[in-house]
């Protein structure tokens, strides 16, 4: 695909998803309601993704102060919906209905994987955060899909958080150990060549035991932001360079930006994430002036618009910054690289914690 | 010279990291170094493997080591040494020059404390004696032996003496160099502006022959250091009074901070109180104050106005100087928010009455300076009415002290933990109080400064009982 094609494909689905969300037999409660009070229809005014711009900043805070049913688009009005939320640490969390969204991502990440690192009808496990997050059900499709079964070992991000936050780092490090214990009885004894974690995860199982060694082959990690120096160390040093690292980016709003594992080291371990366009569209803005994007290799703030018939997301300001990518002949548009949160370098962010 | 790469260390062995950060001249944007950061974990992972550095030192005999350790001084103090990956040299005066462009040391203390470190490397046999009472170094090979008639068996109680470095005094150095000795290998996170002086130790130890193993160098940023000291064995680290109250139940863990040391004249003496001025000024002043053996407070019975205008008068004369001058003996802030936050504090606790700035009448200009593009605070004297005014036990990174009138009955009641007392006295029932005294740590009797110890005895603890523990043992004739 060619990078004209890659834009007029991601047009196409703008409209589409435009024409979709903003009518009265498809559109979803909050979406037809605002186009009632901002008093333009975006049916007439958006022909393709460059006039996204025309809607404000999508505010997360709607997904904790509206209803879950004012999402649903009058489409799938007669469906139940899955409730998955996002992180959170206190009060009543961000939450986005779903159906069949996670499923289409994680087929989509499907095809990336290699099946020489991740075989076809090999066995996964995920050590992570699960209950209400989409990624619970995300990577056990995807090891169904992929021909396998899936184990998970629990962890919860937010209890972790509160630990760090009130300094209690010697309670964080117990919680790592429990939670590591289980993972470690089940990589040790059940047949697994695939896992999902988060790095801090991955490195602390490859403390305990030699990961290659125990027939694990790739690894797909997510969750938080990483340094060169750090994606290096998960590679040649806890993956014994044995196994392969596919670092990617994503949240319960998007889906998965991917990475290209294999030009890693060439890159000096600089990750650039690719949106799974056209389902969603990262874009590197200028802080300041958010209808700016930056230019190419310069740090910016992650914008986020999510296209699917699930779910309409214009503009979202990501707490991430992260410097803007010349496309890849693999994903003819725009990446984000070296992603860390968003003022990193101002201030302390909790973060990359579990 | 170019700025060197600074890497990390990994037992001996030379990582670049690939997050690497520069540390610029002081008051320039020219790159001093540059330096390789570790993640945490990599510090982690390689903890689990620091019994293979261990065991290379156990593997030698003590009196090579010893015989390396003293060769290290002289290689320490008169070598060209490998600086960063590159093959560059670094001559001692290359190493002074460095030091002081990004911690704001004058090139004359920093000689001063290059000294002092090559004096710690040759007095090796003097300070294990010291700290282990006269056990024979073969003990330590052998794992027992005899100790003044009685049995005695040591081991060692970790793989590794990590130590969490300071950037306001290469002396601290000090700390850590009889370990390579004592078979335990070092890992040392340095300071973000001063990682010349452990670098330059630890390249004079491997070139006198100590093997690589048994040194590891980690830049990192808090959360490296934060696992450094919940994993090591045992951890060395310097901290305020905060810092000490969290680690005071781990003895893992020891912790260097404020010294709180003070200077005190005995009423038997205080008439003589001029004899003892230089001695004062010498202990206020030493490295730029900065050290937590100076005197941050001087107690005596009467002629608290007099004593305070004398040091004050002489202290004054320490001014901010070029670093290259050879009389300059003031040293700037690396960091210089610092000098603005501390000249604040004192500045607040002078406001709270009760306090005056007796070297205000003596100094050139405001106490805060700048020049050169760092921050300096001039010698401050303060004359205080008593224990309960908030500057009488401060202790601050220059050249500080109060002066504080108290009756000598109450004086060892009142001065609370100290880390060096001198007492100027001949008063035996006196003299005998102050050794009973469980708050004192290192005590002088008679005119000496606080800034001079001895390091075969401890200082903030013994590092011999540090790093091996006794154990009881008995050995039955094999039959």
């Amino acid at each position: 695909m060619s990078a004209d094609e890659a834009k007029a494909k991601l047009d196409e689905q703008v409209r589409e998803i435009i024409q979709w969300h903003f009518s009265e037999e498809t559109g979803c409660p909050f979406w037809l309601d605002w186009k009632k009070e901002a008093g333009w229809d975006p049916r007439e005014e958006v022909k393709g993704y460059d006039d996204i711009i025309k809607f404000p900043h999508f505010q997360d805070e709607w997904l904790r102060d509206e209803k879950n049913e004012r999402f649903v688009p009058n489409a799938y009005k007669y469906r139940p919906f899955n409730v998955f939320e996002t992180g959170g640490t206190t009060g009543l969390p961000k939450q986005r209905v779903g159906w069949d969204d996670y499923k289409h991502d994680y087929e989509q990440f499907s095809d990336t994987l290699s099946d020489e690192f991740f075989p076809k009808g090999g066995n996964w496990i995920m050590v992570g955060p699960t209950g209400p997050r989409r990624l619970r059900l995300a990577v056990e499709h995807l090891a169904n899909f992929r021909g396998g079964s899936c184990y998970h070992v629990d962890l919860d991000p937010r209890w972790v958080k509160r630990l760090i936050g009130r300094k209690e780092l010697d309670q964080v490090e117990r919680y790592q150990a429990h939670v590591m214990a289980q993972a470690v009885e089940i990589i040790k004894h059940r047949d697994i060549s695939c896992i999902f974690t988060t790095p801090k995860l991955l490195a602390s199982i490859g403390e305990r035991i030699s990961i290659p060694d125990h027939g694990i082959k790739g690894c797909f990690c997510g969750g938080t932001s990483m340094t060169p120096e750090y994606v290096r160390f998960l590679q040649e040093e806890v993956l014994e360079n044995r196994a392969q690292f596919v670092p990617t980016y994503g949240n319960t709003l998007m889906g998965l930006a991917v990475s290209i594992p294999e030009e890693l080291p060439e890159k000096n371990y600089s990750v650039t994430y690719y949106a799974p366009q056209p389902r969603a569209v990262l874009r590197i803005v200028d802080p300041e002036k958010t209808e700016v994007t930056k230019e190419y290799g310069e740090y910016g703030r992650v914008e986020l618009t999510t296209l699917t018939k699930e779910f309409f997301m214009p503009r979202f300001l990501e707490r991430d910054e992260a410097i803007r990518r010349e496309p890849h002949a693999k994903y003819p548009w725009d990446g984000v690289g070296d992603v860390r949160p968003f003022g990193a370098m101002t201030k302390t962010v909790i973060e990359g914690v579990y | 010279m170019s700025a060197p790469h600074i890497p990390i260390l990994r037992q001996g062995r030379v990582h670049k990291s690939l997050d690497v950060q520069t540390v610029n001249r002081l008051g320039s944007e020219e790159p001093a170094a540059e330096i390789s950061f570790a993640c945490s974990d990599m510090i982690k992972y390689d903890l689990l493997k620091m019994g293979e550095a261990r065991a290379k030192l156990k593997a030698m005999k003590s009196a090579d080591l010893v015989e390396i350790t003293k060769k290290a001084g002289e290689i320490f103090l008169n070598d060209d040494l490998p600086i960063g990956v590159d093959g560059a040299m670094q001559s001692p005066e290359d190493y002074v020059l460095s030091l002081a462009s990004t911690s704001g040391l004058p090139h004359s203390l920093i000689r001063m404390n290059m000294k002092r470190l090559g004096g710690i490397f040759g007095q090796i046999e003097d300070i294990f004696r010291g700290l282990t009472r006269g056990l024979d170094w073969e003990v330590i090979d052998k794992g027992y032996g005899e100790q003044g008639g009685a049995p005695v068996s040591y081991s060692a109680t970790t793989n590794e003496l990590a130590v969490i470095l300071p950037s306001n005094s290469p002396a601290v150095n000090a700390l850590w160099i009889p370990s390579i000795a004592m078979k335990v290998p070092v890992l040392l996170k340095p300071g973000r502006e001063e990682p010349w002086t452990p670098w330059r130790v630890i390249q004079a130890f491997i070139k006198a022959g100590c093997p690589p193993e048994a040194f590891s160098l980690y830049p990192t940023q808090h959360d490296g250091s934060g696992a450094i000291i919940r994993r090591a064995g045992r951890v060395m680290l310097f901290g305020d009074d905060s810092t000490v109250k969290q680690y005071e139940h781990d003895p893992r863990v020891e912790v260097h901070g404020t010294g709180y040391s003070k200077f005190l004249i005995g009423e038997d003496e205080i008439e003589n109180w001029r004899d003892y001025i230089d001695t004062l000024v010498e202990s206020v002043s030493a490295n730029s104050g900065r050290s937590c053996i100076c005197t941050s407070t001087i107690v005596v019975p009467k002629y608290g106005d007099e004593i305070a205008r004398a040091v004050a008068e002489k202290v004054a004369e320490i001014k901010p100087l070029a670093q290259d001058d050879p009389e300059a003996k003031l040293s700037g802030f690396a960091n210089p928010k610092f000098a603005e936050w501390i000249n604040a504090a004192v500045e607040e606790g002078i406001k709270a009455g009760g306090a005056t700035d007796v070297t205000a009448e003596f100094r050139e200009g405001e106490r805060f300076q700048e020049r050169d593009g760092m921050n300096y605070l001039q010698p401050t004297i303060v004359r205080v009415n008593s224990f309960d005014q908030e500057l009488a036990i401060r202790e601050f990174l220059f050249p500080f002290a109060s002066v504080v009138e108290c009756p000598q009955a109450e004086m060892i009641d009142r001065i609370g933990p100290s880390l060096v007392v001198t007492a100027v006295t001949k008063d035996v029932d006196w003299i005998n109080r102050l050794f009973d005294c469980p708050h004192i740590d290192r005590l002088n009797i008679g005119n000496v400064p606080t800034n001079r110890i001895q390091w075969n005895q401890p200082h903030e603890g013994n590092l011999f009982e540090f790093l091996y523990t006794r154990r009881s043992f008995q050995i039955a004739a094999i039959a």
